[in-house]
């Protein structure tokens, strides 16, 4: 990596298969631009997101892990979301409290039919962890190639 | 109190109400006090004692034990009574095969306290009421218990005794100590000091698991940290990190379901105030999510395995608004 270059921030986005994946596709369908940085990954359901994934992708090279689900009340499996909003409340507090950037963290929700939202999330999450610059509290050096 | 907590126990192998007593022994310092299964009168009158520094929560142990043959007796401290309840609540523990004893607890007190009180070469302790008695090199001295206090018993959540189907001593009740001050001292920081202040305590991690091994709320038979797969490497100092890691995991698994005994800052070697992440997650439960404590109860429900709708979204963290 050359050290004058742009800083271009890693963002893992964790979508749930039923409606922020579905939000993810229904933005590109309707060309909408977001930065190509977010590597979205496909989970069955918010509440999937075990605290370790999140750990895990800070510690292989994320700047920013944002988590997306369905609205509260709209879960596929009718309270996932619900459980997973406790969770991420939680972990995030803690992750603060230890001295994480708070900015770094986000859970949004987006529905299937919110193509714009979803754009429009995560070019504000790529803008705010830009003007952060790198993960440096929870990175792990053992993970940085060259 | 130590000559009738042994007397209890000798009673109870002598009248064969109970095959084992789980109680406590010296190691190898009188200071070093050890858990141990006793299962006969003369092994308990010779071996067990009942002192300050009896601070291990035997509750735990009874995961396995009351799996065995036949009854176990075990002495319980009010903190040890409520994991004995929290694990009970999870299905844990065989309740029909054991005999629990609650002991009245005036707080326990350990080495480095004293120590730390300026007191070196000590070579015995002993405890009247709410005085110790220490031999040391050069003379003996009293102090009060209250002064020699372990870090975790100056603030004493309750001495209530539950579910136990005998108590020696008075059964206690809650008290209202300030719980929360550390914890409210390290939020008031800026994000960097707090890092720094979590860097330095967690940089002496040796990775013991000596905490996880302890708690007993962290007592699931396949752990994440075992799994060679993880691409955790369970090693010390491997990078800073996996220290951070492996104590974030640590404290959330056990959201919930913490009842704040304090035995993973007892048992740290390297002592790293491991409470303190223990208590933020349970402080923000109480705030979040209405107050709560683990093991108080066999009916109310922990707060990381319900919800309501109108539930804080995360953003109160993300955006800095703070808990209120």
């Amino acid at each position: 990596m050359q050290m004058n270059q742009e800083f271009k921030p890693t963002i893992v986005a964790f979508c749930c298969n039923w409606c922020s994946y579905a939000g993810a596709d229904l933005s590109g369908t309707n060309r909408l631009q977001y930065p190509a940085n977010v590597k979205i990954i496909r989970i069955p359901c918010s509440c999937r997101l075990n605290p370790m994934f999140i750990l895990r992708a800070f510690q292989r090279g994320a700047d920013g892990v944002i988590l997306c689900g369905c609205h509260p009340g709209d879960c596929h499996y009718t309270t996932g979301n619900y459980y997973a909003r406790r969770r991420m409340t939680l972990l995030f507090s803690l992750l603060d409290y230890m001295g994480i950037e708070r900015q770094r963290t986000r859970v949004e929700w987006v529905s299937a039919a919110e193509g714009a939202k979803f754009a429009a999330t995560m070019n504000d999450f790529v803008d705010t962890i830009t003007k952060l610059g790198p993960n440096r509290r929870l990175e792990d050096l053992r993970c940085k190639s060259e | 109190m130590q000559e009738r907590v042994i007397e209890k126990a000798a009673q109870l192998l002598e009248s064969g109400a109970c095959a084992r007593v789980l109680g406590w022994k010296t190691g190898e310092f009188f200071y070093d006090v050890t858990p141990a299964v006793f299962t006969s009168a003369q092994q308990v009158r010779q071996e067990m004692v009942f002192s300050p520094f009896c601070g291990a929560n035997l509750s735990k142990y009874l995961i396995a034990e009351s799996r065995k043959e036949g009854k176990v007796g075990v002495f319980l401290k009010p903190c040890d009574s409520f994991s004995f309840v929290q694990l009970q609540k999870e299905h844990r523990i065989l309740r029909e095969n054991v005999y629990a004893v609650g002991v009245q607890c005036q707080g326990m007190s350990d080495i480095e306290a004293l120590k730390a009180l300026g007191l070196r070469g000590i070579t015995a302790v002993q405890a009247e009421e709410d005085r110790l008695t220490v031999s040391t090199l050069y003379g003996e001295k009293t102090v009060a218990l209250e002064e020699a206090l372990s870090l975790r018993c100056r603030s004493c959540k309750s001495r209530a005794l539950h579910d136990c189907d005998e108590l020696i001593g008075d059964q206690g009740r809650d008290l209202d100590t300030d719980r929360f001050g550390e914890v409210a001292r390290l939020e008031a920081m800026s994000p960097e000091e707090r890092f720094a202040f979590w860097r330095s305590q967690l940089s002496k991690c040796i990775r013991c698991n000596a905490c996880r091994n302890v708690c007993p709320a962290c007592s699931c038979e396949k752990c994440v940290f075992d799994d060679p797969n993880s691409g955790v490497q369970n090693k010390a100092a491997a990078d800073p990190f996996e220290e951070d890691l492996f104590h974030i995991i640590r404290a959330f698994h056990v959201a919930g379901r913490c009842t704040d005994c304090g035995e993973c800052t007892r048992v740290c070697p390297q002592h790293i105030p491991l409470h303190l992440l223990n208590r933020k997650l349970i402080k923000d439960m109480n705030a979040l999510y209405g107050p709560y404590q683990a093991g108080s109860d066999f009916d109310s429900k922990p707060p990381m395995l319900t919800f309501t709708q109108e539930d804080p979204e995360a953003s109160i963290i993300t955006e800095g608004r703070g808990i209120q």
